[in-house]
């Protein structure tokens, strides 16, 4: 398989988190195939579908797992067997893992005790206090909503103020509440200077808290820099329309004298229309149909799924 | 007390298994006491009882049950996470779950030993009885804690070498006698309190020596494996 990387911003210091040429394989099964990357401080999203390496990206910067080529490294020290990491690193996993017969603030504190800070209550009762937990943190953790569980998990990575915090799908399962909580704390913490970086399989919600992005599909980075230039690309993409109407012909005829339009197939079943650009395309096509006097029966965007934009941007 | 060893106790009692602690220890001085109250001679009921359900039995399996409660649990729900990503060093981890993965066996298996050992036939017998628990307990813990590290299914893997490596083999082949705990067990109870109650099998020597290299390999390893702890990639 070939790919191109997008022109990508290259950083010009050094990132707080450094990936070098890191590839990771299970057996004959490559997981992470060659990826290099910087994190700097400000909140960075990690895009994928998913399966495409973005948790085996995650536990690599974690510590959790060794690279099979290249180095991982957070401010110059290599993660990988290396538990002095854990000072400048949070670490909340997507499996929603907690010891539950604790209350959040036992929870938090016993993280800030393992973290060996002087003190332990204070540091917890401020993590508690960035999350919003502080009214519930003398519950048993077992008794929480997904939401507070996800908040109490937060809390205890941040409890040592870690330099750099990785979450891994962190609004998974979220209501719709629970999600803008979560982004803006996010947002807050890289505006205090944290690193951060979360994975998502959601455009939305990385365009929500993210301004950088790492776009990884089939374990390759396929683009990383500003989320609005990826943005761009992602949605001057071809788009494929099918379209049904009354006279597919004529219409056919009219469209293709458009200038959003880059080519049409005339098939049995109707026309498949490849457009340039979206918004054009889809203010003309009705214009020409009602000018033309032909009826439209069905406008269908074919490849609308989130894959169809990252095998586009895999293609380059 | 090191909020490792804290988390880690709260974790072994606060789980439902923990129950299953009681009833062997229970059945072992119910047994013992039902004898010795229908006054039957303990040369026909002490080799049963303490050698077949107390050292072969209740000693390795209460082990089993602490010994992968207090890390195979955490790794099994993820929560062995939380203390993973600690600055703290994988040989504190694993000094502090093996602290108290020896004690609570110790304490839960000796503690009905020298009750038995009493009950059977003196206060001797049952302080022997209660010393070779609490080295079994030792030599188990560090090599059912090293279980939990090298397989995903450590209680299967400790059954295994309860039944098949001591119970099975033990009896039909001679050399796994000396890489056996319980025989070790065995023959340091016999060796304090010689009753025609126990028959050991090998030295004492080799049983102290070897109990002690179980303990230490076992958890030199399991520090050597934590370190090197990787969690599964996606799981989608």
């Amino acid at each position: 398989m070939t790919t191109q990387t997008l022109p990508a911003e290259t950083p010009t210091t050094t990132g707080v988190v450094e990936l070098s040429t890191v590839s990771r394989w299970y057996g004959n099964v490559v997981a992470v195939n060659d990826i290099s990357m910087s994190l700097h401080p400000g909140v960075t999203g990690l895009l994928g579908p998913n399966g495409a390496g973005k948790t085996t990206v995650l536990h690599m910067m974690a510590g959790f797992l060794a690279p099979s080529r290249g180095t991982v490294t957070i401010d110059g020290k290599p993660t990988w067997r290396n538990p002095a990491v854990y000072r400048d690193l949070g670490l909340v996993t997507e499996r929603e893992s907690v010891h539950g017969y604790l209350t959040a603030r036992q929870f938090v504190t016993a993280c800030a005790k393992m973290q060996k800070l002087r003190d332990p209550a204070g540091a917890a009762q401020r993590a508690l206090e960035l999350v919003e937990m502080t009214d519930a943190a003398e519950r048993r953790i077992e008794t929480f909503s997904k939401g507070m569980r996800q908040r109490t998990r937060v809390a205890a990575a941040l409890v040592h103020e870690p330099r750099v915090l990785l979450l891994d799908e962190p609004f998974n399962g979220m209501d719709p509440r629970q999600r803008m909580h979560m982004m803006e704390l996010l947002h807050r913490l890289g505006d205090n200077g944290h690193t951060i970086l979360f994975s998502s399989h959601i455009l939305e919600e990385v365009e929500q808290v993210a301004g950088l992005v790492q776009v990884i599909v089939a374990g390759r980075l396929a683009a990383s820099g500003d989320y609005r230039k990826i943005r761009r690309l992602m949605t001057n993409r071809p788009h494929v329309f099918a379209v049904r109407s009354s006279d597919d012909r004529r219409l056919a005829v009219s469209l293709i004298a458009e200038k959003s339009v880059a080519g049409i197939e005339i098939e049995a079943t109707g026309l498949t229309v490849r457009a340039s650009d979206y918004g054009s395309f889809t203010r003309a096509l009705p214009r020409i149909a009602l000018d033309q006097g032909i009826r439209l029966r069905q406008v269908v965007p074919s490849d609308e799924s989130l894959e169809s934009v990252f095998s586009y941007l895999l293609e380059g | 007390m090191s909020t490792v060893a804290f988390i880690t106790a709260r974790g072994l009692f606060g789980r439902r298994r923990a129950l299953l602690l009681l009833p062997l220890p229970l059945l072992l001085i119910g047994l013992a006491a039902i004898c010795r109250a229908y006054d039957v001679s303990p040369d026909m009921w002490g080799q049963a009882v303490i050698v077949g359900l107390g050292l072969v039995v209740v000693l390795p399996v209460v082990a089993l049950i602490v010994g992968t409660g207090v890390l195979g649990s955490e790794i099994d729900d993820g929560t062995i996470v939380h203390i993973l990503t600690k600055p703290l060093a994988r040989r504190e981890i694993i000094l502090a779950k093996y602290a108290v993965a020896a004690s609570v066996t110790a304490v839960v298996s000796a503690v009905p030993l020298f009750v038995t050992g009493v009950l059977a036939g003196s206060v001797k017998l049952g302080a022997a009885l209660a010393v070779a628990a609490v080295v079994g307990a030792l030599a188990y813990s560090a090599l059912f804690l090293l279980f939990s590290l090298v397989s995903r299914r450590p209680v299967l893997v400790g059954l295994v070498y309860i039944l098949v490596w001591e119970g099975l083999l033990g009896n039909f082949v001679s050399g796994t006698k000396n890489l056996a705990i319980g025989q070790y067990v065995i023959t340091i109870a016999d060796k304090i309190a010689p009753t025609a109650i126990l028959e050991s099998t090998i030295g004492l020597t080799t049983a102290i020596v070897m109990s002690a290299i179980f303990t230490v390999l076992g958890t030199v390893a399991a520090i050597n494996r934590l370190g090197s702890f990787s969690l599964a990639g996606e799981t989608s």
